[in-house]
């Protein structure tokens, strides 16, 4: 392979990363989108496809590596992120993806959730929250909505549950996306921007899961109503949304709010202009947390912040005590300190 | 005053310097051992401590110590100390049953208040009510003493007060008769950064030396023969520094970058914080946020072709077993080092025992054998752990070495090897683009499966926790595969034992009774059987490193004995295993499982018993 760094691949498309496994999750599953979103933004990102890794724990969404033709680690539950880690670390040139889903990552494998993101380990995390556990048949999940009638919760949850974004910003994460299950292109672009990112990209996937819980996301997806429910977050521009185009969001002491205007006249200046760039999390964090019916959801890139890598501090670290270190091999090393001849 | 003392010429000697944790034990006894050392004798080290950092002053709970055995042949840290340093009360009583009567005691006498006493819980002054009086007992003023020296040397009277330890040392080494120059140097190295502490330091040490020359009370000192071990280059080590080194070798010598995922815990920290140190020679060390991900990381490094390793204790081996199981299933090389501590759950952290063997050979859910090797001393960790990645990366599976506490912690002399020297390690690496390549192909000869790096053009594959097809790696739950899978992954350990070495017999090879020892005890039993030959008996020793699978000539040599007597720091691991894997010998067994390692006395009244 030698030493050249990606980009000079030969040119992939779509079907070089399609498996010759049948593909097992139900029929209307979201999770189809993504798989075929997944193998068109391979091609875009632009590595030799031997340098692409997809690693994942366990749940619906982790059946995913069997359906890509990468290199690929079905691993166990909660553990993607950690496997993630070491893979990552042993070799600076892959490409590592990491499908998950809301309990793989929220509930069993948390904290390495949290961690990878603090680290700012370069991965990119698709976080399928389908707000339900599948592969076990129907029980809560810590994103499900407070009051959820499950299988284990059949009076109903009473746990607060976790929102993504929230838990991605907490964890001081550098880059937050959304998108839902049947947006195929704008998934296609928003995982584009999350594979260009360095570090921790985590793009929340609202899935619906159409056997446990159908339609758990159908207020934000309904084609009636989805245009005035869901706000599509580009950098640089204002936050517009409407059918009509005649609502945008402002920022005032209370926090942020829904502005109404006259699509025929000018956008007032009130408007917020998003700025995925901003490293203060403030209005980030407020966007990520907006939800209908007072709030539309921010879709696409909602963070997106530059800073320093765990593997680039890490392969500085290790160029600079090669440069300054005396112990240059193991000889140096048995032979360091107090020796002596007997 | 009269300085020509009594000479008494001894093989070895045992020195144990104990006090509050807090109170320099540590340091006085390293520097007592590194100066032997230099001075040409051989050495064992053990430092004993509390689990607290810095538990309450004066109390038994807070006595911390370091035991040093010096001499020509010390391969055992020495059952009763010849001399004991004290530095207050509790630890003086703590310490008392480790202690030959005629020892020598040097404590501080002006530790001795009514509070002190009170809180060692002695209802009267040992050093004045007699019940010492079968030792030698040696009472100065060391706190006074060695503060008066600081001070005089522009020390404030805080900081003064901790040179007491530097004081004892100074007497110790006026009684083994080395020279002050060594000190001097270890002492200018440990506070490099501080040039004006080390000069008092110095000083102190200095003045403790004068001091016990010019007392009458040291009417012996000690004359040591020199240590008898093969010509070489020799250095100290202590069995966790040892195993980082042999890692580290271990991936200078395969070509593969070491990775180590590792969570701090009791007794195994030493490991991660030495590979820590050596950025330069590669090595990427990733602290992790618990012992899970330790353990995943490195099973993800070694997917990508690292030399994957995690370091941990009991607790922490038992947060690992799932992804054991995960390393066992996709056939991917880790080592797994395990420094036993005292369990079961938190146990006793700081004190030592053999108990994890069970978990090491069984602890995982489904079919899942590991190879598992055990280290037999400090020194020996190095080739235990070279070993262990060695036939991880050469056979595909994961390794787990067991060390513990007191061989992780105690040191020894090490006879520095060169690396070239050292066995090729030959992982089979599966070439770009090979036709033939398939996940679960395997050497017909050996069972190993081919390692097929994320990077490798042409072999993408997928791998994971499900069971998979044999050879083609397909997720399959078809009963006859499964069961060739389980077969297979249980063969290729086996057949390891072709390539380990063949299990020798120590001691006179033609007696009737065979003590068999593994692990951390190797000193102890060694020398309770030269011991127990010498008065003419006859007793033979097989100990034992290659756990799973056991060597080759197992059965063979236990053929030879009538008896066969299973020496262990639990209630009967290994010799539950022999039983079960080699049922047609009859074995008797000595158990402790006390924290503490054998003495060779007991052994030796252990092994007279069964003859």
């Amino acid at each position: 392979m030698g030493n050249k760094e990606i980009q000079e691949s030969p040119v992939l498309t779509h079907e070089d990363f399609k498996s010759d496994q049948m593909v097992k999750w139900c029929p209307g599953c979201g999770n189809h989108a993504i798989l075929n979103a997944v193998t068109k933004v391979f091609p875009l990102v632009g590595h030799k496809k031997e340098n692409y890794v997809v690693v994942s724990g366990i749940g619906c969404s982790s059946r995913f590596p069997y359906y890509v033709s990468t290199y690929g680690f079905h691993s166990i539950h909660g553990r993607a992120s950690a496997i993630a880690t070491g893979v990552r670390i042993a070799n600076q040139k892959l490409s590592v993806w990491i499908p998950t889903g809301d309990g793989d990552s929220l509930a069993i494998g948390g904290n390495h959730f949290i961690h990878i993101i603090r680290r700012n380990l370069d991965v990119n995390i698709l976080l399928f929250n389908n707000k339900i556990y599948g592969l076990t048949k129907g029980q809560y999940s810590p994103t499900s909505e407070m009051g959820s009638v499950t299988k284990t919760s059949p009076f109903g949850t009473i746990e607060h549950p976790f929102k993504v974004g929230e838990l991605v910003i907490g964890a001081q994460g550098t880059f937050f996306g959304r998108v839902v299950d049947n947006t195929p292109k704008f998934i296609t672009e928003v995982m584009h921007e999350a594979a260009k990112h360095d570090g921790t990209s985590v793009v929340e996937m609202l899935q619906n899961c159409v056997i446990f819980n159908d339609g758990t996301h159908s207020i934000i997806t309904d084609r009636e109503t989805k245009d005035d429910v869901q706000l599509i977050l580009r950098h640089g521009e204002k936050m517009i949304f409407g059918k009509e185009r005649n609502k945008g969001i402002a920022l005032d002491i209370d926090g942020l709010k829904v502005v109404t205007f006259d699509p025929n006249g000018p956008i007032p200046d009130e408007i917020l202009v998003h700025d995925m760039e901003n490293p203060s999390p403030g209005v980030h964090l407020m966007l990520a947390k907006m939800y209908p019916p007072q709030f539309p959801i921010a879709l696409g890139v909602i963070r997106s912040v530059p800073a320093n890598t765990y593997c680039r501090l890490l392969a500085d670290s290790i160029t600079h005590a090669k440069a300054n270190q005396k112990i240059k091999c193991v000889d140096d090393l048995l032979n360091s300190g107090d020796t002596w001849e007997i | 005053m009269s300085t020509s003392k009594q000479i008494i010429e001894r093989d070895s000697v045992v020195v144990k310097f104990v006090g509050d944790s807090g109170d320099g034990m540590q340091l006085s006894g390293t520097l007592f051992s590194d100066a032997a050392a230099l001075a040409g004798n051989d050495i064992a080290t053990f430092p004993d401590y509390p689990a607290e950092i810095r538990a309450p002053h004066n109390t038994i709970a807070g006595v911390s110590g370091f035991q040093v055995h010096i001499g020509k042949e010390t391969k055992i840290i020495g059952d009763k100390c010849d001399v004991l340093v004290a530095m207050n009360p509790a630890s003086l009583k703590a310490n008392l049953k480790w202690i030959d009567k005629g020892a020598t005691i040097i404590t501080d006498v002006d530790a001795y208040d009514e509070k002190a006493l009170e809180k060692a819980g002695y209802q009267s002054n040992p050093l004045t009510d007699g019940s010492l009086s079968s030792y030698k007992l040696i009472t100065p003023p060391i706190s006074t003493l060695a503060q008066e020296t600081a001070t005089q040397y522009g020390m404030d009277t805080k900081n003064a007060a901790r040179t007491k330890n530097m004081f004892c040392l100074g007497m110790v080494y006026y009684i083994f008769n080395f020279d002050l120059d060594t000190p001097g140097t270890l002492i200018d190295k440990r506070f490099k950064k501080k040039p004006d502490v080390a000069k008092v330091n110095k000083k102190v040490l200095e003045a403790g030396y004068n001091f016990a020359e010019t007392i009458e009370a040291f009417e012996s000192r000690f004359q040591i023969s020199n240590v008898q071990l093969p010509k070489g280059r020799y250095r100290n080590i202590t069995g966790n520094i040892a195993t980082a080194w042999g890692l580290l070798a271990a991936s200078e010598r395969s070509g593969r970058d070491l990775f180590l995922g590792s969570y701090p815990i009791t007794p195994a920290t030493e490991i991660l914080i030495e590979i820590a140190q050596h950025k330069s020679l590669g090595a990427k060390v990733f602290q992790a946020e618990d012992e899970i991900a330790g353990i995943c990381s490195a099973i993800g490094a070694s997917f990508a072709g690292s030399l994957a390793v995690t370091t941990t204790s009991g607790p922490g081996l038992s947060l690992k077993t799932e992804a054991v199981g995960l390393a066992v299933m996709t056939e991917l090389p880790i080592v797994i080092v395990d420094v036993q501590r005292a369990g079961p759950s938190t146990g006793m952290p700081t004190k030592s025992e053999q108990a994890d063997l069970n978990m090491a050979l069984y602890g995982r859910n489904g079919e899942a054998p590991c190879i598992v090797i055990a280290a037999s001393s400090s020194s020996d960790c190095f080739y235990a752990a070279y070993n262990a990645a060695k036939y991880a990366l050469e056979t595909m599976t994961p390794v787990i070495l067991l060390t513990d506490g007191k061989i992780g912690q105690g040191s020894e002399l090490f006879r520095i090897p060169k690396v070239a020297d050292l066995p090729a390690i030959n992982p089979p690496i599966v070439q770009p683009n090979d036709p033939d390549f398939k996940p679960y192909r395997r050497d017909p000869e050996t069972l190993v499966r081919g390692w097929a790096i994320p990077g490798t053009e042409g072999l993408q594959h997928r791998i994971g926790g499900l069971e998979k097809t044999d050879i083609f790696g397909a997720v399959s739950t078809d009963p006859l595969n499964h069961e060739k899978m389980v077969n297979n992954r249980y063969e290729k350990v086996m057949r390891l034992a072709n390539r380990i070495p063949k299990q020798e017999v120590t001691g006179c090879v033609d007696a009737d009774t065979l003590v068999v020892s593994w692990g951390g005890t190797k000193g102890s039993v060694e020398t309770a059987v030269k011991e127990v030959n010498k008065t003419g008996k006859k007793v033979a020793h097989a100990h034992f490193s290659y756990i799973m699978p056991l060597p080759s000539n197992t059965a063979e040599i236990f053929a030879k004995y009538k008896k066969i007597l299973v020496c262990e720091l639990n209630t009967g691991q290994f010799v539950g295993y022999l039983r079960a894997t080699h049922p047609d010998f009859k074995y008797l067994q000595y158990n402790k499982v006390q924290g503490l390692p054998f003495t060779v006395s007991e052994l030796v009244t252990v092994i007279n018993n069964t003859l």
